[in-house]
């Protein structure tokens, strides 16, 4: 996917004065923070399980050569195959590939992120195959061409009233005239649609939610069924997954999925957990002729050897943009890239470089809600400012910052100096300020006035007092 | 006057008064002095510091922040303990100043022996110095923010709570997402004033709910912003750093209040 979040300011500010964007994003916060609350409430567990968690990812991240290999040889000794793309133009061609080889003409798609990291439905349909997203919330942001804002919700930028329109100019034609419809409505609808394209399918696309080097299985997690219409409908299924998707064992997956459900949508489990191994056996009611697995590099190596391997960690649950203020207020879309919020901020300067996603990791207060919630206990907040730390070696860093902080560190570095400088510098605002208190608008300082006052200081400083009280022999 | 448990006679605490209470309200500062007296300590505040690095170590500029960390090492050797009244810079000297020494032995050890010593303040009163009881007097209502680096650095969240249950006259109403940032962040709120806005209007949303009189926190840059938006939306709401509630100085004019309001 192509990267916008060297325009993240504009984006923003554009989100921010987007007044449906807005509702949709107020009801969507509260939902997501209460329903994970109650979960854990119910999970004494939880904190242990977080634990757990962390080291079973650790430990698979530690190893995950072995781990990769063992489980190529258990897809490949189950009748699958395993395809292994460096980059995202060889995930492209594979996919492509194995859906030429099969002349397909129509292909329904899981919700996959590792597929939009490596913008797979534009390589689908400029191949002339048509691409269907048959998770609803991706169905509706496909029809409306854009990219999905949430990693777990893809739509939830949208309101019932933009579906409604939605809907009717694609089903509809425009007749209803993008009347409010309820919800049940809509879902029954897309259904209706979505059914034919299921029935229709040549190729089925998911991503993997968990990889199991034991025993070459996959996990696939939806709460609409339509991953598992994905993979067994159609003669061929194909799943891409990064490669940190890995676990070693079917019972790290256990422990990880009630992590995910939880901390994704508050569920104890989400309502449809399948468990893909191999393509269709002799016997098997139902399931793909042909199975194949994508494992996506895509610069996840580049991650192992340095801090960032904590950020491997992470199993999509969404937690920390749910969790976090800047999200909150801008949505997904502002950051510009596959994967939004805390952990998009870290991942995009990964995936796609430093410059050009310059404010990322800056647009963050390091207020740590999206650790405190991360159920694999990932750093965001140290990770956000070792980018941070990056940028500024690299001379990425604006020159007024620059400039700011090296003003300010000449003085600070010099504390009798700062302290005099500062007493004159204090008194005379104290005193311009005294009788208001505050100041609306002060030279320089329009970032900060612009939105609140500036409280003026009391006149002398700490230190100055504190002289004079020490004088004084207090 | 405060009862306290302890044994504090004698021990030395050197305040670290914050850049913030240094230059825009050094009450803060004299609250704390207060507090700390009262509970028996003796207290000193060295010449040689002035900030604990935070601003260039948030902004990357890892090399500078270093330096200033050194200068807070350097001026806070010998005293018993370090006290804080922000969970920010608490912050910053008690979790990164041994993260910003990983590749430099000696003065991580010493990092580390100062983080050892260094307390936020409603911590240390409740925790070292076992406050129970305030003499301290304060009719209104009031709602406590959650700063987010004492909050979740230093685990500071029912002990402001205690303290403040010993405030004769004082009526404590908690508002929601009282956990949420600000929109403060340091640099962040003057790098992305609109989205800073939006967080800070939504604090002051959450505010008004409770019909609180007064907003009360333990971290002055916090404060300021969030006082700062209160008075541009002309929320009748006064903002005090909880020390100075806690040490009775509320005839202090409020967090950007003058002579005239």
């Amino acid at each position: 996917m192509k990267s916008t979040a060297h325009a993240f300011k504009a984006n923003a500010n554009r989100a921010l004065k987007d007044d449906q964007l807005q509702q949709a994003l107020a009801k969507a916060k509260d939902g997501f923070v209460l329903k994970r609350a109650k979960a854990f409430e119910h999970y004494p567990e939880f904190e242990r399980l977080r634990e757990h968690g962390k080291r079973i990812k650790d430990h698979t991240l530690a190893h995950l050569d072995h781990y990769l290999e063992r489980f190529e040889e258990q897809v490949k000794a189950r009748g699958g195959h395993v395809h292994w793309a460096e980059t995202e133009q060889e995930a492209r061609e594979i996919i492509v590939g194995i859906c030429r080889k099969h002349k397909a003409r129509s292909v329904t798609k899981g919700k996959t992120m590792a597929g939009e990291e490596v913008s797979l439905n534009e390589a689908i349909e400029e191949a002339g195959i048509e691409a269907v997203e048959t998770d609803l919330g991706e169905y509706i942001i496909q029809l409306a061409k854009e990219p999905p804002s949430h990693i777990i919700a893809p739509a939830v930028h949208k309101t019932r009233q933009q579906i409604s329109e939605l809907f009717d100019t694609h089903h509809h034609k425009g007749a209803l005239k993008a009347k409010l419809r309820e919800v049940p409505e809509l879902v029954n609808e897309a259904r209706g649609v979505l059914r034919s394209k299921f029935l229709a399918s040549d190729v089925g696309i998911t991503g993997a939610n968990f990889l199991v080097a034991e025993t070459g299985s996959m996990f696939l997690v939806t709460n609409e069924g339509n991953g598992d219409l994905t993979h067994t409908l159609p003669p061929v299924h194909i799943a891409i997954a990064g490669i940190e998707k890995l676990v070693p064992r079917m019972e790290d997956a256990s422990a990880l999925l009630r992590l995910l459900a939880r901390s994704a949508t508050g569920q104890d489990a989400s309502c449809y957990t399948t468990m893909v191994t191999g393509p269709k056996r002799e016997g098997d009611p139902d399931g793909p002729e042909e199975f194949h697995i994508v494992l996506l590099d895509n610069g996840r190596t580049r991650m192992l050897g340095n801090q960032f391997r904590e950020m491997l960690r992470c199993i999509r649950c969404g937690a920390c943009m749910n969790h976090c203020p800047v999200y909150s207020a801008i949505g997904g879309h502002a950051y510009g890239w596959v994967y939004p919020g805390p952990m998009g901020s870290v991942l995009t300067p990964m995936f796609v470089g430093l410059d050009g996603t310059k404010d990322l990791p800056n647009a963050c207060t390091l207020n740590g809600r999206c650790q405190s919630v991360c159920p694999v206990k990932i750093p965001l907040p140290s990770l956000l400012r070792d980018l941070r730390q990056q940028q500024f070696e690299a001379g990425l860093v604006g020159k007024s910052t620059r400039w700011g902080l090296g003003i300010w560190g000449f003085f600070a570095r010099r504390p009798g100096l700062y302290h005099w400088a500062s007493g004159l510098g204090m008194r005379l605002l104290g005193r311009l300020g005294r009788r208001r208190g505050r100041f609306s608008s002060l030279p320089m300082a329009g970032a900060w006035t612009g939105s609140r006052d500036f409280p003026a200081p009391q006149g002398k400083t700490f230190h100055q007092l504190w002289k004079q009280r020490k004088e004084s022999g207090q | 006057m405060t009862e306290n448990r302890s044994s504090s006679a004698g021990k030395r605490v050197g305040l670290f008064p914050t850049c913030l209470v240094d230059l825009f309200r050094p009450s803060v500062g004299f609250a704390t002095v207060k507090l700390l007296e009262d509970a028996g300590y003796s207290v000193d505040v060295p010449d040689g510091q002035t900030c604990c690095g935070q601003p260039a170590y948030n902004n990357g500029d890892d090399e500078r922040a270093r330096g200033l960390a050194r200068q807070v090492i350097e001026a806070y050797r010998g005293y018993d303990y370090v006290v804080v009244p922000s969970g920010s810079c608490g912050g910053t000297i008690i979790t990164h100043y041994s993260e910003m020494f990983r590749n430099d032995r000696e003065w991580q050890d010493a990092a580390m022996e100062l983080a050892g010593r260094t307390w936020e303040l409603t911590r240390f009163l409740r925790e070292v110095a076992q406050v129970e009881s305030l003499q301290a007097n304060y009719t209104g209502k009031v709602t406590y923010h959650d700063s987010c680096s004492g909050l979740r650095e230093l685990n500071i969240r029912e002990q402001p709570r205690q303290l403040l249950t010993g405030v004769t006259g004082l009526e404590l109403r908690e508002m929601a997402d009282t956990d949420v940032c600000c929109g403060f962040g340091g640099t962040f709120c003057v790098k992305y004033p609109e989205i800073s806005e939006r967080m800070v209007s939504n604090k002051v949303e959450n505010i008004r709910q409770t019909g609180a009189d007064t907003l009360l926190a333990g971290d002055l840059g916090c404060l300021m912003n969030m006082a700062g938006r209160l008075q541009r939306e002309g929320v009748p709401v006064k903002a005090y750093h909880v020390a100075e509630i806690l040490a009775g100085i509320d005839d202090t004019p409020a967090i950007g209040e003058g002579e005239t309001r």
